[in-house]
């Protein structure tokens, strides 16, 4: 049987700054006070540092999406690196953590650090331009196809993939509003969440209509924070600190179109996530039972229940059935799933909140949402359009 | 609707320019005949560079569709209808779009719609409406 790189590394220290909707910090003083926490949790110092990835990365703009990029992190903590890496083109939001593993898989580093910043609730405050499409200009970006038409936001662009999942599977909104109330239950367990007050499930459906069939509680927060992590060589990690969490394996396969308004088929519903969910399951011998919680990317609540088939614990068309009341996906239930509250709940931080929530829960760190059970196997995935992505960790 | 603009190069310009002569330019590969979407100088199914643009029917049917009720902005009449539309000649090509000419409770995934073109600046947008019923 052949390698498989990814099996060789671990997470070894995770970081989180203050998340909210309104920092008292700069981007790059967040962005600061998750790595230092990253360096210090793993038992490392800066020095051991050797290469540094990001998701996006610099994109010299002012809406929050990536106020930090490699440079300005790399210089403000004087890091001297074999390697480094950000970028927007990635098989889903977790592409920085696949090229991270990717680079000390081919030996150029031993210990990488990856970070995500987002001051996307701050810089509405601060610039007309935190606009995704600011009117007057002509658009040269990927989504110039839907500029004249009033896809002003994801809410809306989102609602499209959305609606057809409704239309191909029979996705009920009790289903997508039960998984909104169990993330916001989870939140309210958790301090670092922005969100913490319980809603049921008739606020969830009586929330604001905002764009069919998207209510206002399928939507995630944008919120300002930073989250970073120590991606180590196996050999490594088994010095550092903490209980190895080891990599098992990634998924980051893209089979459908590239294109926000092409991806065809059931992909037009199901989004990318089904190669993905496929690759990640090849390169493993674990199956879905062996998952003892999971991270689904919760950008919209219908994101979390198109994963439920593409990671293979139901059939498309079962997700009323999986989700049913609520209680299997609960901290109490037989598959807990975004126990952080998810980016609905605790803020939008693009798959990496979710990541260092999984980490949490492995080292038994989640206080009064820790799931009470002999955590092993944690999955964590992407969504959203035309990319997609997932990895599983188990702790040794 | 105030709408915002694509950027135009030579690769796109039928696409947006098209209405100007009420024609739903595609793109469409000289030698096997498939239609190449979004307009790219290149056929993915025999690798023709011989590709150009060519007048579709202009008809369709609904994908998916949203209704939005949102005001995001203050010259932006809600609500509206974001949809993408698959083209009879070939549906597995979709149009981002608005769905004009209807109340937008009434649309549905599957709706047979046709082109219609609102010029802005110097393009012409691509809008859809439901196909009127056939006179008796």
């Amino acid at each position: 049987m052949m390698t498989f790189g990814e099996k060789q590394t671990a997470i070894t220290g995770v970081g989180l700054s203050e998340i909210s909707r309104s920092a008292t910090k700069t981007p790059l003083a967040l962005t600061i006070d998750a790595c230092l926490e990253a360096i210090e949790d793993a038992g490392l110092k800066r020095s051991d540092i050797d290469g540094l990835a990001t998701y996006p990365g610099s994109d010299n703009n002012a809406s929050g999406f990536s106020p930090v990029g490699v440079a300005q992190l790399m210089d403000a903590l004087r890091l001297e690196v074999n390697w480094y890496s950000g970028g927007i083109e990635v098989p889903g939001q977790l592409g920085a953590v696949f090229n991270a593993i990717g680079a000390i898989a081919a030996g150029y580093c031993r210990h990488v650090l990856v970070f995500r910043t987002v001051y996307e609730a701050s810089a509405r405050k601060l610039s007309k331009q935190a606009n995704a499409l600011v009117a007057g200009d002509r658009v040269y970006s990927q989504f110039a196809s839907f500029a004249p038409y009033g896809a002003t936001t994801a809410s809306v662009q989102q609602a499209l993939y959305f609606q057809r999942f409704v239309h191909d599977y029979g996705l009920k909104p009790e289903t997508t509003g039960r998984i909104a109330v169990n993330n916001r239950r989870n939140a309210s367990l958790n301090p670092a969440a922005v969100y913490r007050q319980p809603f049921t499930l008739e606020d969830y459906l009586n929330s604001e209509m905002i764009a069919t069939p998207v209510r206002l509680f399928d939507c995630d927060v944008p919120c300002d924070g930073s989250a970073a992590f120590v991606i180590s060589r196996l050999d490594a990690a088994r010095d550092c600190r903490n209980p190895v969490l080891r990599v098992e394996s990634v998924g980051c396969a893209q089979k459908v179109r590239n294109s926000w308004d092409q991806i065809e088929g059931e992909a037009l519903g199901r989004q990318a996530a089904v190669s993905a969910g496929a690759m990640m399951w090849k390169r493993t011998d674990l199956k879905p039972e062996d998952v003892d919680i999971a991270q689904f990317y919760d950008g919209f609540t219908f994101h979390t229940a198109a994963w439920l088939s593409a990671a293979g614990f139901c059939q498309p068309g079962e997700e009323n059935d999986f989700v049913g009341d609520g209680s299997r996906i609960a901290l109490e239930g037989e598959l807990p799933i975004n126990t952080s509250g998810g980016q609905l709940s605790m803020g939008r931080m693009h798959a990496y909140g979710q990541l260092h929530e999984g980490a949490t829960q492995l080292w038994r760190r989640g206080g009064a949402r820790q799931v009470n059970k002999d955590l092993k196997v944690s999955i964590n995935t992407t969504a959203g359009g035309p990319m997609a992505g997932c990895m599983m960790l188990v702790r040794d | 609707m105030a709408r915002t603009l694509p950027a135009i190069n030579d690769d796109n310009r039928a696409f947006w320019t098209g209405g100007e002569h009420a024609a739903l330019m595609i793109n469409r590969c000289r030698n096997c005949r498939t239609y190449v979407h979004p307009p790219v100088p290149f056929c993915p199914a025999c690798e023709s560079r011989d590709v150009a643009p060519e007048a579709v029917s202009g008809r369709g049917r609904v994908s998916t569709y949203t209704i939005n009720y949102r005001q995001w902005l203050p010259d932006m009449p809600v609500p509206y209808v974001l949809a993408l539309v698959e083209l009879a000649e070939d549906p597995t090509i979709r149009l981002p779009t608005n769905i004009i000419g209807i109340d937008p409770e009434q649309v549905r995934i599957d709706m047979a719609v046709e082109v219609a073109f609102e010029p802005v600046e110097d393009l012409f947008v691509p809008l859809f409406r439901p196909v009127e019923a056939p006179k008796p």
